[in-house]
């Protein structure tokens, strides 16, 4: 085992090989490699050692402090660090989200892995081969002009057999350098290694069932643990029978702290059954919110702070004069990450110290709450990522970690909490509702002169800290009374430019559920209030929503997508609904949405074509074209790939997803009623990516799932000239939409 | 004691009868091919073939298991010698986190042993149980299509 003194140098030798390779070498070798403590070698941003060192073997390990939550920035950041190294990929060893190890590089969130860690590791590596050509300048007694490096092997232009090796320059030795922002970079025409679709690294062990999930580690002398929540959310537990479990063969210990309950054993079996068996008293608590009369509380939820991301020109005044004004309100449900394989972790506490393996997209930050929890300095806590399914922010690993921390605590042994699946869909942290009033109005020419939108979104209490842990609010145990629903208020601002607009978000005091950020936080809810409002406003112009939008844009970048889209998908030019849209059975229609991401960076434009019965009012979406502009690419089909995720998991969430709830609990606790899309039901998808080599790399995770709510429920009128307002658009509520016309 | 045959191997185990299938594979037997989802049938994660047909098994008791032919994704092929199902879903590239994956490749191997040229349509009715988040839906059908040509090829 590593003892926390143990050095950088004994790492990279021998015992560290356990950490690089454990994702394939396995449980035992997580075990064997667990240490806490001393970071075993620098983990600050400015330092080049922590993001790289070269071994004597010239395997390049990269530390990275950003996480694959299987958007494929496994292979993308591989690809960052080989080109500007000039190493092949086959070199590079990534090591990712340790806490001991790997930097502090932000939470993996807000489509960021490339575009902040990925140029955090591009300058670290050219800071590392500038100073390679240096050392090998001197070595070789040649100027530095006149080497160039291959497969990392520094030598001589015009005479290969002046050569040195990286391994032999630096092997196994630190750069004790700080990254240089000046650094040169690679130009971007002598890429060989980003921009190819390089195949995921990942992918033939996950095919193949040999890549090491969360939940498939097992540590000796673990136990099993499941955890019993409040059957009423806000429920005190007044009394346990442990009889009820009594000679359920393996069960080691019921665990009660305040209302926080547990059940331990030797085998997942036995802790399932006694989880289940369990006889627990709770008090009654009826603390929610009416489902039925979520966005009137939404909206009566007592207000924080105002904010006003834009105001420009004299909006009432233009309102004023306005040939027409147009009013609308939008809703956009409670939904869930809904992540496959729910949540898991393992703890081993002992000493004072503890290691916990989970799936956080946010090691760091775990590090520090856990601390809080737990009452223990955070240099006492390791936190060791390791896969999950796919999470999409911040789920429920976090909380199954802090419940095998406490656990762990209890039992003296390592303890491994598998969530059930009710435990996630009830408990998991939920992405609040969004409400949305917008005001606009147009002059003679059809053109927006003025533009008014209000916001009801949740307040951002703590800045810099993540959701706190549903098992230190149980248990009674130090944690900060936050609120963190992230940046939701991005995106609010449109993009257009009207010459009088005012945008104001409220903050609210409260929110029904425990919030956090799900994929494409508030951008999403925002753009689709913003885009379907632009459609309204086209229609009543009488104009072509494609036209509309272009005519109100002045940004050259989103004009691209936009016309690029509208070719791509043979866009049908005319103003909206459709001739006869009032009369067809099985309805059809198109319609187009666009975001600039964040209002900064990445560019998306779609068109969605869509499907209505009007009998069973059941939309179907047929296709999504989709054009993307998210600056330098790094793997074209790792592109692809997430877009056609955003594209299909947003149509989930805009067709289906509504979390349920009575004034208990969440009444929505599996996939039968919190239904996603299947197979049958997914779209065709196609699209045009715009590669601009000489431009930042952006993200790409999330911002194509902003323009997908928007362009369905714009298809959708311009197939039935009913506007749906609503999301999701259940069969119900469309049938009622149409009903409520005809 | 429960005696199990899985990927050609029989195993004798020490279980307690009513555990569901899914616990004995990935606690006593350390295969993670099937993976736990949901425990109620609903994801097909957790799927498995039994005498050929595809099964989930994170309900059905291991005594119920007992005397079948059980096969997992292991059971297949391995990253060294991928079956063909396996490789045409590395070249379609049909991964992301790769979770459900099991489901689909155990639905896909049942579906191609009964239908030698399944149509578009009936590849997405088979898989209409197995859920996946990441959506890489359209890649998972283009990788079953590919390995119903190749293994119409190599029969």
């Amino acid at each position: 085992m590593l003892s926390a003194q143990t050095s950088r140098r004994d790492f990279l030798k021998g015992s560290g090989a356990l950490v690089v390779g454990f994702s394939l070498a396995g449980p035992l070798a997580a075990a064997r490699a667990q240490t806490v403590g001393t970071p075993l070698k620098p983990v600050t941003l400015d330092e080049v050692d922590a993001f790289l060192s070269i071994g004597v073997d010239g395997i390049v390990s990269v530390f990275t402090g950003k996480v694959d939550l299987g958007t494929g920035t496994r292979t993308a950041l591989r690809q960052m660090a080989a080109e500007e190294l000039d190493v092949t990929l086959d070199r590079i060893k990534l090591i990712e989200g340790d806490t001991a190890l790997t930097p502090d590089q932000g939470p993996t969130w807000g489509s960021l892995s490339i575009q902040i860690g990925g140029v955090q590791i591009r300058q670290a590596s050219a800071t590392a081969r500038k100073a390679l050509l240096e050392m090998a300048s001197k070595r070789l007694a040649i100027p530095v002009g006149e080497l160039e490096v291959r497969y990392g092997v520094v030598r001589a232009k015009g005479d290969p057999t002046k050569h040195v090796s990286y391994s032999d320059l630096i092997g196994d030795r630190e750069f004790r350098l700080k990254v240089d922002s000046k650094a040169p970079l690679k130009k971007p025409a002598d890429y060989t290694i980003v921009g190819k679709s390089v195949p995921p690294v990942d992918g033939v062990a996950k095919v193949t069932g040999e890549w090491t999930y969360m939940h498939d580690v097992r540590v000796p002398g673990m136990l099993h643990a499941r955890v019993i929540r409040p059957p009423a959310m806000g429920a005190q537990l007044l009394s346990v029978d442990e009889s009820s479990v009594r000679g359920i063969k393996g069960l080691t210990k019921v665990v009660r702290l305040g209302n926080f309950l547990a059940v331990v054993a030797e085998t997942e079996w036995a802790a399932i059954k006694a989880a289940d068996q369990l006889k627990a008293t709770w008090s009654a608590w009826e603390g929610l919110p009416d489902m039925d009369k979520l966005y009137q509380h939404v909206r009566n939820t007592p207000i924080a702070a105002d904010e006003v991301p834009l105001k420009r020109g004299d909006v009432r005044a233009a309102l004023a004069t306005a040939a027409k004004t147009l009013s609308a309100t939008y809703e956009f449900a409670i939904q869930l990450h809904g992540s496959i394989g729910p949540s898991c972790a393992i703890a081993d506490y002992r000493d004072g110290q503890v290691t916990v393996w989970s799936s956080s997209q946010a090691p760091h930050w775990q590090r520090r709450e856990l601390s809080m929890m737990l009452s223990i300095p955070p240099e006492k806590i390791r936190y060791i990522f390791l896969d999950g399914a796919g999470c999409w922010g911040r789920n429920g690993h976090e909380d199954a970690a802090a419940d095998a921390a406490l656990l762990s605590r209890e039992l003296g042994r390592p303890v491994r909490v598998q969530w059930m699946r009710q435990d996630e869909h009830g408990w998991e942290p939920k992405g609040p509702p969004t409400l949305v009033d917008i005001r606009a109005g147009l002059d003679a020419n059809g053109n927006v002169i003025a533009w008014q939108s209000e916001f009801w979104i949740p307040r951002r209490t703590d800045v810099g800290h993540g959701v706190p842990f549903v098992a230190a609010s149980l248990a009674g145990l130090p944690h900060r009374d936050a609120m963190n629903p992230s940046t939701i208020f991005l995106n609010s601002k449109p993009e257009y430019a009207f010459p009088n607009a005012h945008v104001l978000v409220h903050r609210l005091q409260t929110t029904p559920f425990r919030p956090s950020w799900i994929r494409t936080p508030g951008r999403m809810q925002n753009t689709y209030a913003t885009e379907v409002m632009m459609d309204e406003l086209a229609a009543a112009a009488g104009a072509d929503p494609l036209e509309f939008r272009m005519r109100h844009l002045n940004d050259p970048r989103g004009l691209v997508v936009l016309k690029t889209v509208a070719n791509r998908a043979k866009w049908d030019s005319r103003p909206s609904p459709k001739k006869g849209a009032d009369k067809a059975t099985v309805a059809t229609g198109r319609g187009i949405s666009y975001i600039k991401y964040e209002n900064v960076r990445t560019y998306v434009a779609a068109v969605a074509e869509v499907e209505v019965d009007r009998r069973s009012g059941v939309i179907r979406v047929k296709k999504f074209t989709i054009a993307h502009d998210c600056g330098l690419i790094i793997n074209p089909d790792g592109v692809k790939n997430q877009i056609e995720g955003n594209v299909i998991q947003t149509v989930s969430r805009t067709l289906k997803e509504e979390l349920r709830w009575d004034r208990s609990r969440v009444t929505s606790l599996d996939w039968a009623t919190y239904p996603i899309l299947t197979f049958p039901e997914v779209p065709e998808i196609d699209m045009e990516l715009i590669n601009r080599p000489n431009d930042p790399p952006w993200g790409v995770g999330e911002p194509a799932t902003g323009v997908v709510p928007s362009a369905i429920s714009n298809a959708v009128f311009d197939a039935t000239g009913v506007r749906l307002r609503t999301v999701p658009y259940t069969p119900q509520r469309v049938k009622a939409a149409l009903g409520a016309r005809a | 004691m429960v005696t199990l045959s899985v990927n050609g191997k029989s195993h004798r185990l020490d279980v307690e009868p009513d555990t569901p299938l899914l616990y004995v594979l990935r606690d006593s037997l350390g295969l993670h091919g099937p993976k736990f989802g949901c425990g109620l049938d609903q994801c097909a994660t957790c799927m498995v073939l039994m005498d050929g047909d595809a099964v989930r098994t994170c309900r059905v008791p291991v005594s119920r298991a007992a005397g079948r032919k059980i096969v997992t994704l292991e059971g297949l092929g391995t990253a060294d010698k991928p079956h063909p199902i396996q490789k045409a879903f590395i070249e379609e590239r049909a991964i992301q986190c790769g979770y459900c994956l099991n489901g689909m490749i155990i639905t896909a191997k049942a579906l191609l042993d009964k239908k030698r040229n399944p149509s578009d349509r009936e590849i997405k009715q088979a898989l209409a149980g197995s859920l996946c988040r990441c959506g890489v839906h359209l890649r998972v059908i283009r990788a079953v299509k590919r390995a119903a040509v190749r293994m119409a090829k190599e029969a």
